[in-house]
């Protein structure tokens, strides 16, 4: 009996090492203890913008003054992705930061792990500290106060696991002086075809080799930034498949290849790029070797001969007219764009009253002073209805064009743009995987284009290639996996067979020594 | 009985390590195997004759490289000819530990232009026998002339230099091209020097030498009129923009 016990509890010491630490989910405490310190590790992005880092500084000065008993550390990032590959990365080591700004695609990964990242349903709502809770020391927005959809983006399977910060879309910044010299005027709704048009229309050359329209000898018509972003909206726009809510790949699909085909066509003339390829729209635009160009609200600081930041000698910048549209659409009936910007995620730790602190640090993030103060360094909107209605925010907007940096006027033209659009604007199912099947759509743009000026065949057993290549790099079948329901993997292989075969072998062997050891002893 | 079951318990075991072994080596997909076709090796100066967008096949040696991450690793090399800047070559992290200075590598990709930078795309690489590292040409005398160019992504140096500010606050450095990055953060560090005629900005690129490196802490402690020597490679973005790797203040 003692060696049948014996060989049970290392059964199941066995069992125990594939387990990984487990937490508990987190639950608001009555109330928040301050007689405690506290250290909240936030990790910051930004767009590579001082007045961004201040805008945080100062927002953690102003919170630390309230709570002097919570200190924030914060790290910055510039890019979305180093942030994504850090927390996965200090996941496994428990050493995730409290407070994070991230997109809903890369939380749905970090949700892989056991309560990992804290789910807000009852923080949002609770009467004392939650959205304009009535034990907070400033005036946070109540739940109704932030824009519906922004708040509803932060959702993953009917749970909120982040808080909206910041909002943006993309934008078509217009060299509105050479679509004229080509000949055209700028319709009031543009479509792809026209962009393509005037782009085809912009590669006539002298004899000399220089570009008719600038005369120089560089010449990039349309350039797009986020090649992710193209493709999705897109395939929004056509009413085409990219996934299902649950997680299954509907990416590789008839529509996606007449898209390519196209992308395909344009590029092989020169008349279309990206930035993977050939670099920044912005730059190209300033320096007069662009016409359309395709990037985010939040880079409109950089668009435009006026454009207060400038990656460009001066020398190169040429003088045109800008202007700031919605991107191209098929069909002006089904207007679509993508909503896009940070938002924010808690991590779990083992004491809640540490969370509770990186909760009101997260939350005093969605404060006036904080929504107004960031949304004004670059094209974003506030996500709280009572900052966007503020006085303030109203007057900033009114001033558009009134100097080249605060009131830049490329820039305020692009807020308005999200402003006046957000019924059209869209986001992606999110899913464990949907952060990687995001990165695979704009891979087929990047790769169609890339193999079309190297001279590669674009035709059937390409795309046949192109899509099985990339299901492989971003393990899109994992995706479908995850969420999509169980599929069919075939027969087990014959090793499998054997090794399951010798295990339970194995086992009932060790069972009847043991039976036979106790009947004997017995 | 005892006897019967260590036996049968044995054999059982074999077939289960047989059956993981087996697995083990399997290969992961349907890969073909590959088959050592020659291909053309060319110069330096074939390469740099090559039109962008098209295939190259090159041997050089690594002279350094920035972080290896995700697979990928970009790297600054040279052959006795001339440099090559490889970015974010396809490399397994094991390969990556064995890419020293010096390391001989045939590498094949698609040359391609990103900013002014000539670069190579894309790109694969084998470890072959041989070694070199090249020394540091002196490029001061060619700041501001069109000649510059020509020692693209070299190993260089430039003396006697001066720090001017970075910005109006009188700053030596920055982090981040405006000073939005940090230490911690790792951010690049920027700083602008000057030959007396025409001022440059210099690029501590923290993915090549981080803030734990000499170079970063160097350049954390420049003062404006400070007169400094520099080596680094000579990186291209929208104009001249060295990665530098070390400083030495006169």
């Amino acid at each position: 009996m003692k060696k049948l016990l014996l060989i049970l509890i290392a059964f199941l010491l066995l069992s125990g090492c594939h387990g990984s630490k487990q937490r508990n989910a987190f639950s608001v405490p009555e109330e928040f203890d301050l007689s405690r310190e506290y250290d909240v590790v936030f990790w910051a992005k930004n767009d590579t913008n001082k007045n961004q880092v201040n805008v945080y500084e100062n927002a953690i000065r102003s919170f630390e003054e309230l709570y002097p008993n919570i200190h924030v550390q914060v790290k910055y990032y510039t890019d979305y992705l180093r942030i994504y590959n850090d927390v996965i990365t200090n996941i496994s080591t428990d050493t995730t930061p409290n407070v994070c700004i991230t997109y809903p695609d890369h939380i749905a990964t970090y949700l892989t792990g056991d309560n990992v990242v804290v789910s807000l349903d009852d923080l949002l709502i609770d009467e004392n500290y939650g959205l304009g809770g009535k034990k907070l020391k400033f005036n946070s927005p109540d739940k109704d106060e932030l824009v519906e959809e922004f708040l509803d983006e932060c959702k993953i399977a009917d749970s909120y696991y982040a808080i909206p910060f910041m909002r943006s879309t993309e934008a078509l910044y217009i060299n509105k002086t050479y679509v004229e010299k080509l000949g055209y005027h700028i319709p009031e709704e543009i479509s792809w075809d026209f962009v393509f048009e005037v782009s085809e229309k912009a590669m006539a050359k002298d004899d000399e080799g220089n570009y008719l329209v600038n005369g120089q000898k560089v010449m990039i018509p349309f350039i797009y930034k986020s090649t992710d972003n193209m493709m999705i909206t897109m395939l929004k726009q056509l009413k085409a498949p990219y996934s299902s809510e649950k997680g299954e790949v509907l990416l590789f699909n008839d529509v996606t290849e007449d898209i390519l085909k196209n992308l395909s066509a344009h590029s092989a003339t020169g008349a279309f790029s990206t930035f993977k390829i050939s670099s920044y729209p912005a730059n190209f635009l300033n320096a007069g070797q662009c016409i359309f160009a395709i990037d985010s609200t939040a880079g409109s600081t950089w668009m435009g001969s006026k454009a207060p930041l400038s990656d460009i000698a001066e020398e190169n910048i040429v003088e045109f007219e800008t202007v700031v549209t919605a991107i191209p659409q098929y069909d002006s009936t089904n207007k679509q764009m993508i909503s896009q910007g940070p938002s924010i995620c808690i991590f779990n730790k083992e004491d809640k009253q540490e969370v509770l602190a990186s909760w009101l640090f997260a939350q005093y993030l969605l404060t006036d002073e904080v929504q107004i103060g960031y949304a004004k360094t670059e094209g974003y909107v506030p996500v709280s209805q009572a900052a966007a209605s503020s006085d303030a925010y109203q007057e900033y907007l009114s001033l558009g064009g009134s100097d080249d940096n605060e009131h830049y006027q490329v820039k305020i033209d692009a807020t308005k743009l999200l402003l006046a659009n957000i019924d059209h604007t869209f986001v992606t199912p999110v899913f464990n995987g949907s952060a990687s099947l995001r990165e695979a759509a704009g891979q087929l743009i990047e790769n169609t284009c890339k193999s079309t000026r190297r001279k590669e065949t674009i035709d059937d057993e390409y795309f046949r290639k192109l899509y099985s290549d990339l299901n492989l790099l971003y393990h899109l079948d994992d995706a479908s996996l995850a969420l999509g329901g169980p599929k069919d993997l075939g027969p087990l292989p014959f090793e499998a067979k054997l090794l399951l075969g010798s295990l339970g072998v194995s086992w009932v062997l060790i069972i009847s020594y043991v039976i036979y050891k106790r009947k004997k002893s017995c | 009985m005892k006897k019967l079951l260590t036996i049968l318990l044995a054999v059982g075991l074999l077939f289960a390590l047989g059956a993981c072994n087996k697995a083990d080596n399997e290969p992961a997909g349907d890969e073909t195997p590959t088959t050592d076709n020659e291909v053309k090796v060319m110069s330096h100066a074939e390469y740099m004759a090559a039109d962008l967008e098209t295939e190259v096949n090159v041997e050089c040696y690594v002279q350094a490289h920035q972080s290896w991450w995700e697979d990928k690793i970009t790297v600054y090399a040279a052959d006795e000819d001339g440099a090559y800047f490889i970015y974010q070559m396809a490399c397994t992290e094991e390969d990556a530990a064995k890419l020293t200075a010096g390391t001989k590598i045939r590498v094949h990709g698609y040359k391609g232009e990103w900013s002014g930078e000539i670069e190579i795309m894309d790109a694969t690489f084998e470890i072959i026998e041989g070694n070199y590292v090249a020394d540091a040409v002196d490029v001061t005398a060619l700041l501001g002339s069109d000649e510059l160019i020509d020692h693209q992504n070299e190993f260089v140096s430039f003396t006697g230099l001066t720090v001017v500010a970075a910005d109006e606050s009188g700053a030596a450095f920055l982090y981040n091209w405006d000073g939005s990055g940090s230490h911690e953060s790792n951010s690049d560090l920027y700083f602008n020097v000057s030959d007396g005629t025409n001022t440059y900005t210099f690029t501590v690129e923290s993915y090549l030498t981080g803030n734990d490196t000499d170079v970063y802490a160097a350049v954390e402690s420049l003062q404006v009129g400070d007169v400094v020597d520099m080596t680094g490679f000579l990186y291209w973005y929208n104009g001249v923009n060295p990665h530098i790797v070390s400083v030495v203040v006169k």
